[in-house]
């Protein structure tokens, strides 16, 4: 099953190597990782998507708590979210036969980014399913696919900064510590669907 | 306690890198260190001389690591063992391995090569942080010196929160040579944040205390977090009011003492038949301070399958990690059984302790200690001997292997930080150098080494520490001539083949006495006695050399793969019990 995690680390040398040491650690593929500046100065933010038996997002989470680098852990699971993805590909193609891909690209609402000679590449974001659809579609045919690089998914969670959640976290911000709204933080209470994170969840 | 001028200053004074770092462990509290001095922490020794610090010199910097370990565990203290780059610092990875299984405070400062050729392959230069990444808690490398204090006082602080274990600190050459401003009290860490998944919430501590209230058949499983917690009032409270009868771990031997009517002594797999029968049959399990490792569990599949399970921890990824439990209380131990008790009013029910102790069955008859040596000299005897002339109150340092679990069988150990033995990683030539720390944490306490043969000879050359620091240390080796755990498996499981365990070792005595250390050789049972009371009379450090039956097994034994009452019991043979040995009141 495949657990998505959001953590927010310090931004310093080594950190990156702590966390993949510690999937590595207990036996867990890593699918993707990405990780970039977040919004406060010296965290950056992680997204880890790995594939793991259900029901071990606690251990992982737990795991990751333990890392002194670590600041703070959300586990996605089934939360409402927007979860996003950048590829660039590059297909064989001639004058002759770019424009076929031209009308692909912009039923994926992908961008040509460069034009060669013999090649041109695309740029799209979008769902994964999406990015696999123009990949799975370039592939069939005649196209020649030379090159994809993609980001690894990013995930945000959907509006949960609630007056309650603000509250949680202009207290935490007074003692420095970031703080991802998580199901501690918001509580059923605050009427958003706030899911166990548990596939087998009747919702 | 005495202070200099640098270690208490409240105004910034300016100092090396090297006199910052003692400054900064005097100031945590740090008397005594184990170390090796080398290339890349030449300044750190030259400043030495400037602090009241004692430095222990050993012969190997895997036993400043285990030295280190033992001084944490005899006095609770943070042990602090100090070597230098490239050999030295990867000489302590085996000790800071058996300190991270065991949760032991620690800090290891390591010298590192300049700054300026860091990551050229310098001389005597190796990424000690990366080699330690999976088995510290953290580690920091420090390149300035004005980052010493501040990342030292974090590195105590890592060192003893939450869960206990290990911390490296690897210190450039430059930085311990460059000036900087020195204030302790401005250096402090920030206060470290309790891991956010700590859970101790009411509905569970209502439901905890339902569930004991309501056991018929409940066992206190007691583990090395009683001791780290502080909690043995606590637990002893909560097992008397309910008449609980309490089991142990291997390190938790000593926090509930082995005397009171209610211990069964350790479980799992060589822990007593009746102790592992009892846990099959119960219906409530509280955990208190114990990780369920493999060892005290049998195949899980099958562990106690009529019980419901309580797992009372401070770290919240052994949560369900091996077995699933049903109530997790996640925080401090001390604490959370200060809630449970105000709930708890006493009963006066010995249903379940009689059931229990009539589990007991024909054990004694299977005892060795209960049977006629027949002229051999069994180490159980020995054990027995040693627990009685002590009075049961020594330190007792334990290697790894056969004797180590005989010890925990026939040593019985009345209070805490009492035994100390590498139980998470194993670790052979544990023994000697541990016991070094021992002493020197508490040296009006009588500290004895319990060795092998095999795990002597892998640290012996600390022999010359005991001789040079004037440890009054006695030394049991219990000599068989074999790896004997190793040689066990091979009997049971891999049809006796034995395979590279037979060993010759030097004679002990002769060795000791190279390095000016008396001891004496004991092959019957009759001389047992004598020569531990010499041991104990000798005015300095003795050892004795005690050559045991060669090709004896621990039992029971739960073998892999089988389940926590499916033991290889002693073969009862035909031997009828001598009055002898049984137990003293």
């Amino acid at each position: 099953m495949l657990h998505t995690f959001v953590a927010l680390v310090e931004d310093k040398p080594g950190v990156l190597t702590r966390v993949a040491s510690l999937f590595r650690r207990l036996k867990i593929n890593i699918i993707s990782l990405t990780v970039g500046h977040s919004e406060r100065p010296d965290v950056s933010r992680m997204t880890i998507v790995a594939e793991a038996a259900p029901g071990s997002g606690h251990r992982i989470k737990a795991s990751l708590f333990k890392l002194e680098s670590v600041l703070d852990v959300d586990d996605i699971g089934q939360l409402s979210c927007v979860t996003r993805e950048l590829a660039l590909i590059k297909v064989a193609a001639t004058p002759q036969t770019r424009t076929p891909i031209f009308q692909l690209a912009e039923v994926f609402r992908a961008r040509v980014v460069d034009l060669a000679p013999e090649s041109l590449m695309l740029e799209i974001t979008g769902v994964c399913s999406k990015i696999e659809g123009l990949l799975q579609v370039l592939s069939e045919g005649d196209n020649r696919i030379l090159e994809v690089s993609r980001t690894g998914r990013m995930v945000m969670r959907r509006g949960q900064h609630t007056s309650r959640v603000l509250d949680a976290m202009r207290i935490s911000n007074s003692e420095e510590e970031p703080i991802i709204p998580t199901t501690a933080t918001i509580g059923e209470a605050d009427g958003l669907e706030v899911f166990s994170g548990d596939p087998n969840h009747p919702l | 306690m005495s202070e200099t001028p640098q270690t208490t200053a409240s105004v910034p004074t300016r100092l090396t890198g090297a006199e910052i770092v003692w400054a900064t462990l005097a100031g945590e509290g740090v008397r005594d260190v184990f170390g090796y001095p080398g290339g890349s922490i030449l300044p750190l020794y030259d400043a030495l001389r400037k602090y009241p610090i004692r430095h222990i010199l050993v012969r190997h910097e895997q036993c400043a690591a285990h030295a280190a370990d033992g001084y944490a565990r005899a006095s609770g203290k943070v042990g602090v063992a100090i070597a230098t780059s490239g050999p030295g610092a990867t000489n302590l990875v085996t000790g800071i391995a058996t300190a991270m299984m065991d949760s032991i405070p620690m800090v290891c400062i390591t010298g590192q090569v300049s700054s300026k050729v860091l990551g050229t392959d310098a001389f005597q230069e190796v990424d000690i942080t990366g080699i330690t990444l999976p088995i510290t808690k953290h580690n920091f490398v420090v390149t300035r010196p004005q980052d010493i204090a501040p990342v030292l006082r974090e590195a105590f602080l890592i060192a003893t929160s939450g869960r206990p274990g290990p911390v490296l600190v690897d210190i450039t050459k430059d930085a311990q040579q460059g000036m900087a401003d020195f204030d302790f009290a401005a250096a402090e860490a920030k206060p470290h944040r309790p891991h956010p998944m700590l859970s101790a919430e009411q509905d569970a501590l209502t439901e905890a205390i339902q569930l004991i209230l309501s056991a018929k058949r409940p066992i206190i499983l007691s583990g090395h977090g009683v001791m780290e917690s502080s909690a043995m009032d606590q637990l002893r409270t909560l097992a008397e009011r309910l008449q609980i009868p309490v089991a142990s771990t291997l390190l938790g031997l000593g926090a509930f003492p082995a005397s009171h009517e209610l211990s069964l002594g350790m479980m799992g797999m060589h822990g007593e038949a009746w102790v592992n029968q009892a846990i099959q049959q119960s219906d409530l399990l509280i955990a208190c301070g114990m990780r369920f490792d493999d060892r005290v569990t049998g195949v899980l599949a099958s562990y106690a399958p009529n019980a419901k399970k309580i797992h009372i921890e401070i770290d919240p990824s052994e949560i369900n990690k091996n077995v699933k439990v049903d109530v997790p209380l996640i925080g401090d131990l001390r604490q959370i059984l200060e809630a449970i008790l105000p709930h708890i009013a006493p009963r006066k029910d010995s249903t379940w302790i009689h059931a229990v102790n009539s589990l007991k069955g024909d054990a004694a008859v299977r005892d060795i200690k209960n049977l006629p040596d027949l002229g051999h000299l069994y180490a159980a005897h020995v054990i027995h001997d040693l627990w009685r002339a002590t009075d049961g109150k020594a330190i007792v340092v334990t290697d790894v292997g056969q004797h180590q679990m005989w010890e925990a069988q026939y040593y019985k150990h009345e209070s805490p930080r009492t035994l100390l033995t590498s139980g998470g990683l194993g670790t052979m030539g544990y023994a000697l150098p541990a016991a070094i720390g021992a002493k020197i944490a508490c040296p009006e306490k009588e500290v004895w080494v319990i060795a092998g043969d095999g795990g002597f000879q892998m640290t012996a050359a600390e022999l010359s520490t005991v001789v040079q620091e004037h440890l009054d240390i006695r030394i049991a080796v219990i000599n068989n001539g074999f790896l004997g755990m190793v040689r066990q498996w091979q009997e049971f499981i891999y049809e006796g083949n034995y395979a590279c365990v037979s060993i010759i070792s030097p004679d002990f005595v002769k060795l000791a006495g190279a390095h000016g250390i008396p001891g004496a050789t004991v092959r019957k049972r009759s001389e047992v006695l004598p020569a531990v009371a010499d041991a104990r009379s000798s005015s300095g450090p003795f050892l004795v050399n005690f050559l045991v039956e060669k090709e004896d097994a621990v039992y029971p034994m739960i073998a892999p793969g089988s389940a926590l009452d499916e033991m290889i019991r002693r073969p009862a043979n035909g031997h009828t019990p001598l009055l002898e040995t049984s137990e003293e009141p």
